[in-house]
């Protein structure tokens, strides 16, 4: 088995309101997988059902190849996005409660814990009160609780909210070493830049159902539409823009005649860009040839934006 | 199980170590040894005022009757007018002026009498001074009827009616108020102890939903051992709280009097039944030694062991329902002003069951009413404690009514956590808005 989670056609519903209809996902071992999705699609609930804090009404979800049981909560690390700590407790001790609910032992809690405060930096948390700590200490706190039992399935859900971008970087530096360690991880949120920067593989999840999956650089390829951005060195750009626009279907267009630089986009009808390259041959300075891959952003956008339209 | 022995740990230690819990633990006994002794030593000082009373007496009746004593002193004004004597009794600054006019008759002396006071005169002088005249009224009616007066103290004869079961067990007349205040001690023990900890339970469930830290743990535990956990560490914390209140308030009592030196005959009876779990209780107990002594004994004769083992039956199935509605409520709102609308109906039938109580189950321990709500679930352990004392079996409660109410009890306990559980898993994961009975009833169905 190469997949760490699997859900096969799981359904939920809130009486009258359906949260997740048929949604079937496959999420690769040692993976960051991304799942996306606008609020109140349901990723919460999916979420909360692969912590088996809620039940599917139908479908079944697999863990490591077997069906999902009570005791797989052990290998499992779940951050919410509403997270909180009790207010009057101390960090250590708190730490040390929330730990050994997961199944750590006083003694492995504490030798862990030790490491992980002196990894992040704040051992002389431990006899502070949760009150007397700001919103992104608290956060570094929930995570380490997160992590500390060594699961073989974390998820995040919006793990960057509340902290400080200095902050925010110590953490996901340490979700990618974590990753590298072997460590399966679903990474829920909507902020799409952190989407590109850890994810491998996506899903987008709208209106209860899955619309979209995979690896995110397929889902990449099969989004791109065939356009390019060139820049060209070049004279007389006016003539070579006039046979451009003869020859292909250019977008946009600018031309800086004191630099002879001349920018175009391009809409070609496939994504082979050699007919392009073989007609500027000899006739340009050619300093610039992208494709242009649309980002996860847009990706999310236009998909949703599509599906609403039907 | 080790999950929900971490959590009743914590659910205990951050109750007990909560700076308010401690005060209060700590603060309570004193207050209320505080009160009682103020108040004995009140009525004490009330007793001490020894007040000054004036008698103007022109007939020939009463001349011996208004004799100085501990309580009130009289003065006896002679040959001067009725306005001499209100002004001297004033500027003296007595209590008041007794005045008896002249006249060959002395019912018609009785009739003219007069009290003069500044202010109305308090009940108790009066009654002393309308005592005398009573006196003196019958006395000499007696004179004409031919009776001596020997006759007369021949005729006042005590009495005081035998009872007995038909068991043939004798009984002092006083014993029904007696286990009347014990069942009603008990009764009230677990009333105020639901309230008060049950209102723990649902204050500790909404301050983990407002916090947030709900969906952290319920990733590594079941809602239902949450709950669980949650209802027993309060209730060992309160347990706690009640065994410290009745060491302190037993070792405070013991000390303020002997510091305060009140007489403890009369205010013993009272506070060695009441003050340990901090009730007063509605009966009058008799004030002497004698019939103190009488009721020690028969307060031992009560079957005791059977009273608290039943209390212990009933306190704990009470409380494990009443909690789990409350651990419901604290799940369906998102803070403690949305509560009202959802405690009122709980606190109804314990409100219900105590004036069921004091007013039914006491006159009329076995009467149809008593065995209807001591049968309730929502009701019977605090009616049921009330008619415990009476005995089981024979004379007492029927093992039958018992029995079924402790089945009932179980089987509703069972019943309600379970309802309670379902509100509860689905409640602690809603935020925002204030749900309406009709929607819990929804969530029973998720």
């Amino acid at each position: 088995m190469n997949n760490i989670l699997v859900t096969k056609e799981v359904t939920k519903r809130f009486g009258e309101h359906t949260a997740l209809n048929k949604v079937s996902l496959e999420i690769p071992k040692n993976c960051i997988y991304g799942l996306l999705g606008p609020n109140g699609a349901g990723k919460t609930t999916l979420i909360r059902i692969i912590n088996q804090i809620t039940f599917p009404d139908e479908g079944e979800v697999f863990f490591d190849g077997e069906l999902l049981q009570p005791h797989h909560i052990a290998t499992i690390g779940y951050l919410p996005e509403e997270r909180g700590l009790y207010k009057s407790m101390k960090v250590g001790e708190q730490a040390l409660y929330l730990a050994q609910l997961k199944g750590l032992s006083k003694q492995e809690a504490k030798s862990k814990l030790k490491y992980w405060f002196d990894r992040l930096n704040i051992g002389d948390w431990w006899n502070k009160k949760i009150q007397e700590l700001s919103k992104g200490m608290a956060q570094k706190i929930q995570f380490i609780v997160t992590v500390l039992h060594e699961p073989k399935l974390l998820i995040f859900d919006e793990p960057f909210s509340g902290f400080d971008p200095i902050n925010a970087n110590i953490i996901k530096d340490e979700i990618l070493q974590l990753s590298a360690n072997g460590t399966s991880i679903i990474f829920s949120t909507h902020r799409m830049e952190s989407v590109e920067e850890l994810c491998d593989h996506i899903a987008l999840i709208h209106q209860s159902e899955k619309i979209l999956d995979g690896r995110l650089s397929d889902i990449k390829k099969a989004y791109k539409n065939n356009i390019f951005e060139v820049g060209l060195e070049v004279e007389k750009g006016d003539l070579l823009l006039q046979e451009l626009q003869d020859k292909f279907q250019v977008l946009s267009s600018t031309y800086n005649s004191f630099e002879e630089q001349l920018d175009i986009k391009l809409q070609l009808p496939s994504s082979d860009s050699m007919p392009v390259l073989s007609f500027l041959a000899g006739k340009a300075n050619v300093n610039r040839f992208t494709e242009m891959i649309p980002s996860a952003n847009e990706i999310f956008i236009q998909t949703v934006q599509d599906k609403d339209a039907k | 199980m080790n999950k929900l022995k971490l959590i009743i740990r914590r659910e205990y230690l951050a109750k007990v170590r909560n700076k308010s819990f401690i005060i209060m633990t700590f603060l309570s006994p004193l207050l209320m040894v505080g009160m009682v002794v103020l108040v004995a030593y009140l009525a004490k000082l009330n007793d001490n005022e020894k007040r000054i009373i004036a008698v103007l007496n022109e007939s020939n009746y009463f001349v011996n009757d208004f004799m100085s004593n501990e309580a009130t002193g009289y003065v006896h004004f002679e040959n001067i007018n009725l306005e001499a004597a209100k002004d001297s009794t004033a500027s003296l600054g007595y209590y008041g002026l007794l005045h008896i006019p002249a006249n060959d008759k002395l019912e018609i002396v009785a009739e003219d009498s007069f009290f003069y006071s500044k202010e109305a005169a308090s009940t108790s002088v009066l009654g002393d001074l309308e005592a005398v005249f009573q006196n003196q009224l019958r006395l000499k009616k007696l004179q004409n009827l031919g009776v001596s007066t020997k006759q007369f103290a021949d005729l006042d004869h005590q009495f005081e009616i035998n009872t007995s079961t038909f068991a043939g067990q004798q009984n002092l007349k006083g014993i029904n108020e007696l286990k009347a205040a014990i069942g009603g001690a008990f009764g009230y023990l677990i009333m105020m102890f639901i309230i008060i900890y049950g209102g723990f339970v649902m204050r500790s469930v909404i301050e983990e939903k407002t916090s947030r830290i709900i969906e952290v743990i319920i990733s590594s535990v079941k809602p239902f051992q949450l709950m669980m956990g949650k209802i027993i560490g309060t209730a060992l914390a309160g347990i706690t709280q009640f065994t410290i209140w009745i060491i302190s308030a037993g070792l405070l009592f013991i000390l303020a009097f002997l510091i305060f030196d009140i007489d403890s005959s009369v205010l013993g009876a009272k506070s060695d039944l009441s003050s340990g779990m901090g009730v007063n209780m509605p009966v009058n107990l008799p004030a002497d030694h004698g019939a103190l002594e009488q009721y020690l004994t028969e307060f031992f004769k009560l079957p005791l062991i059977m009273l608290v083992v039943f209390f212990l039956i009933y306190f704990v199935l009470g409380y494990l329902i009443y909690s789990s509605i409350y651990a419901a409520i604290g799940a369906a709102v998102d803070n403690e002003t949305d509560t009202q609308q959802f405690i009122f109906p709980i606190i109804l039938p314990l409100m219900l069951a105590i004036y069921v109580g004091f007013f039914s189950v006491f006159s009329n321990p076995h009467g149809p009413i008593a065995v209807g709500f001591s049968l309730f679930p929502l009701t019977s352990p605090i009616v049921m404690l009330m008619r415990l004392p009476n005995g089981i079996g024979e004379g007492g409660v029927p093992i039958w009514q018992v029995i079924t109410s402790i089945a009932l009890l179980i089987s509703t306990f069972i019943g309600i956590v379970w309802l309670a559980a379902k509100i509860y898993r689905i409640g602690i994961l809603m935020y925002g808005k204030k749900p309406s009975y009709k929607e819990l009833f929804k969530w029973l169905r998720y």
